[in-house]
């Protein structure tokens, strides 16, 4: 567990982006998430690491409003969004998700051209106005996501014909391009093999200038490389908070040690 | 022996088979299973197979030959002037047949002993009214020709079903035999009976192909009689349908039929496709679960209905209903027979198969690429629109294509709805026919097969194959070409 102190630990700000107060999650007669308080600080890379099936996934989905779109889902608590509560009627779920972009486990491109992907926000959103904006638009978000070079001379072959990093990479372009604040990412790596892995671990700290990225992750070594803020999930409780390097060097909760020690999970 | 016993006793050597060579299989192996090769059902479905299968190949085989090879023999007695007498060969050996026949139900029903049946001769017995006792009509007074063609048939027949009793019953005791000797704990029998199971399910799809290729070609020998009597670029490029049974002034072009049934088939999907599209779409991506399980059986119901019933329905209601508030008024017609009649009922009738396809295309659609649109702030709506539709597309056309197929082909709507007067013209509620409808028609009633007239129908036939086959051909390809461009 060396490679933890590889990453410097500093904060840059401290403002907070998004504020989660006792937050339960349902499942039907499921109780999945139980009373969880987390702040997501601006320009900063958060990890939720936990054993399957605690809980981290379902959390990092309240936050884009994600778990609307399952019928039998039900949240209660607060999650601010800049002092804003996301769950208040007045809130337009998918405007929400413009602010918040996902990226998910398996690479999603749609059967699209690379560029009609990554234009596909800015055209629902009419965020450009005319096809040179919209150009801007793709090639600013496609050199974000480290794919520019690989991809320029091909932005009209279809975005599935890309390999398994490269797709990754796509869709965090396509969520890059919508000019979000908030980048949630549900084990974005889970399907990738060594080298994309360590690509995408690469591009998350270069967002981090730009947004505030969540990521769900199963692999220790990941949050400790990647991220600055650390919360350790068990049976849908949050378990320990915390900055990255005190919770893998100096766990203050027995259950945090026995995980990264792998004697749980 | 009738053919029933040979095929019960060779079925029960069968079955005899696959108890002897279980019980020989589990006594070589003394009695322990786990010694044997295959299980022990397997020693005794292959002593069956063997029994069996050869025999009844043979038996099948006989069957058709045999009367092949005593019709030829007989054939040769039959002299050329009892031919010129009764006008052709083949009427003087349906004669034979039926002499032959009559003769063996006489025996049957005790009015002749086999002896007198052999010996009676046409000098000292009206044949022709002791068969009549019998219940066997002969259309005139038996020859002595004729009456010993009919002896020799007999005669053939009965040494040819001996024989084949005989070969039939050797070929499964030697199979039997032959696998027995063959069961010993080693011997594989797994593999022998998996083969067998193979070639029977390679049969059924031979059959299913060779029966296409089996109408294909009846059609084509027809048509090709059509064409030696009708010109075919007339029958293609014709634009008048006009058959007169009486003359040779028949007109039999096809471009008023075609444009028909082009016609009511293209109202029939302007209904169906925007109907059944819109219907899938709400069934696979807003109804809830509740709803879903309700209301997609009721959908399918459609599909249940007999297309009679939608004729009816045509006939009754919507024809009625179309000239009185639509045709009318707009002074567009009287009839209430009409393309759009049976266009709108025929495109009711299709909404369940672009529906029913169109709801299984898109639920295989992967959530992830909802999730990802959900994800980039889409609404459900332009999800559909931009995600789903264009990954479900190769689908949803392949499933509109089948339904265009099914169009073309539909009778009894247009029937009832449409009308029978073949016609080119553009105005929807005047009555028109199509291909189909006027295939029945040249095959109903006396129809003399020799006829343009009739034969036409084999023309017509062939030429609604082509089309709906270059459709499904077409779907086929679609849907091969674009599936799986997401995974």
């Amino acid at each position: 567990m060396n490679d933890m102190r590889a990453v410097e630990r500093d904060v840059d700000t401290n403002d907070l982006k998004i504020t989660a107060r006792g937050v339960d999650v349902f499942y039907g007669d499921t109780h999945a998430i139980k009373d969880v308080d987390v702040d997501i600080v601006d320009n900063t890379v958060t990890a939720f690491i936990g054993p399957s099936g605690c809980g981290k996934s379902t959390f990092l989905r309240c936050l884009n409003r994600m778990n609307d779109t399952i019928d039998v889902a039900r949240v209660e608590g607060s999650i601010m969004l800049d002092g804003e509560d996301i769950y208040d009627p007045k809130v337009d779920p998918v405007q929400l998700r413009a602010k918040v972009g996902m990226v998910f486990q398996k690479p999603n491109p749609f059967p699209k051209s690379i560029y009609d992907n990554v234009a596909y926000g800015p055209r629902i959103h009419g965020l450009a106005k005319d096809k040179a904006a919209l150009d801007e638009i793709v090639e600013k978000s496609l050199r974000r996501a480290a794919l520019w070079d690989e991809a320029k001379d091909r932005l009209d072959q279809p975005g599935t014909g890309l390999s398994g990093g490269q797709q990754q990479r796509l869709c965090i372009a396509r969520a890059v391009a919508t000019n979000p604040e908030v980048l949630l990412m549900d084990e974005p790596c889970s399907a990738l093999d060594p080298i994309a892995t360590a690509q995408i671990e690469e591009l998350i700290d270069e967002l981090r200038s730009r947004y505030s990225v969540v990521i769900v992750t199963h692999s220790m070594q990941q949050a400790a490389r990647v991220s600055q803020k650390t919360a350790f999930f068990h049976l849908g409780e949050l378990v320990e908070f915390g900055e990255t390097g005190h919770i893998f060097t100096n766990p203050s909760d027995p259950r945090t040690e026995s995980y990264i020690t792998g004697r749980i999970g | 022996m009738p053919l029933l016993w040979i095929l019960v006793i060779v079925l029960c050597l069968g079955v005899a088979g696959y108890v002897l060579g279980r019980q020989r299989a589990m006594a070589s192996a003394g009695g322990d299973r786990r010694i044997l090769h295959s299980l022990p059902s397997y020693y005794g479905a292959n002593v069956s197979i063997f029994t069996i299968v050869p025999a009844l190949l043979v038996l099948t085989i006989w069957l058709f030959v045999q009367p092949v090879v005593i019709e030829r023999q007989v054939t040769s007695m039959i002299t050329d002037t009892a031919i010129e007498d009764a006008g052709s060969r083949g009427l003087v050996m349906t004669d034979v047949r039926r002499v032959a026949e009559g003769l063996e139900v006489a025996i049957e029903q005790g009015a002749l002993t086999s002896e007198e049946a052999q010996n009676i001769r046409t000098e000292f017995t009206n044949v022709r009214s002791r068969l009549g006792e019998v219940g066997v009509a002969l259309g005139g007074e038996v020859t002595p020709e004729v009456l010993d063609a009919a002896q020799r048939y007999r005669e053939l027949n009965r040494i040819g079903n001996q024989m084949m009793t005989i070969v039939v019953l050797i070929l499964a005791a030697l199979g039997l035999g032959y696998a027995y000797a063959r069961t010993h704990q080693e011997f594989r029998a797994r593999n022998t009976v998996e083969y067998a199971i193979l070639t029977i399910l390679v049969l059924a799809s031979t059959i299913a192909i060779l029966t296409t290729v089996g109408i294909v070609l009846s059609m084509l020998f027809e048509t090709f009689n059509f064409f030696q009597l009708y010109p075919a670029q007339d029958f293609f490029f014709g634009t008048e349908w006009a058959p007169t049974f009486e003359s040779d002034a028949s007109e039999l072009g096809l471009l008023p039929l075609l444009w028909g049934t082009m016609y009511v088939s293209v109202i029939a999907l302007l209904v169906a496709v925007p109907i059944g599209l819109f219907a899938a779409i709400y069934m696979a991506e807003y109804a809830s679960a509740r709803v879903r399980s309700f209301a997609k059986p009721l959908i399918e119901i459609l599909a249940g209905i007999p297309t009679i019933v939608y004729g009816l329905f045509a006939l009754i209601t919507v024809g009625p209903l179309l000239r009185d508030y639509f045709a009318e008024p707009l002074g567009l017609g009287t009839s209430s027979s009409s393309v759009m009649t049976a266009g709108i009922v025929m495109g009711i009738m299709l909404i369940p198969f672009v529906s029913s396809l169109s709801d299984d295309i898109i639920n295989a659609v992967p959530q992830s690429l909802r999730d990802g649109s959900f994800g980039l702030g889409a609404t459900h709506s332009e999800t559909v629109k931009q995600v789903i539709l264009p990954a479900a597309l190769p689908g949803i056309v392949g499933a509109i294509l089948l339904a265009a197929s099914r169009a073309i082909g539909e009778t009894m709507i247009v029937v009832l709805g449409a009308g029978a007067a073949a016609r080119l013209d553009l105005n929807p509620f005047e009555a028109m026919t199509t291909v189909t409808v006027k295939i029945v028609g040249q095959l109903t009633g006396d129809t003399d097969f020799s006829s343009p007239e009739a034969l036409v129908a084999f023309a017509l036939g062939l030429t609604l194959f082509v089309i709906t086959l270059g459709l499904n051909v077409m779907a086929l390809y679609i849907v091969r070409r674009y599936r799986e461009q997401y995974e």
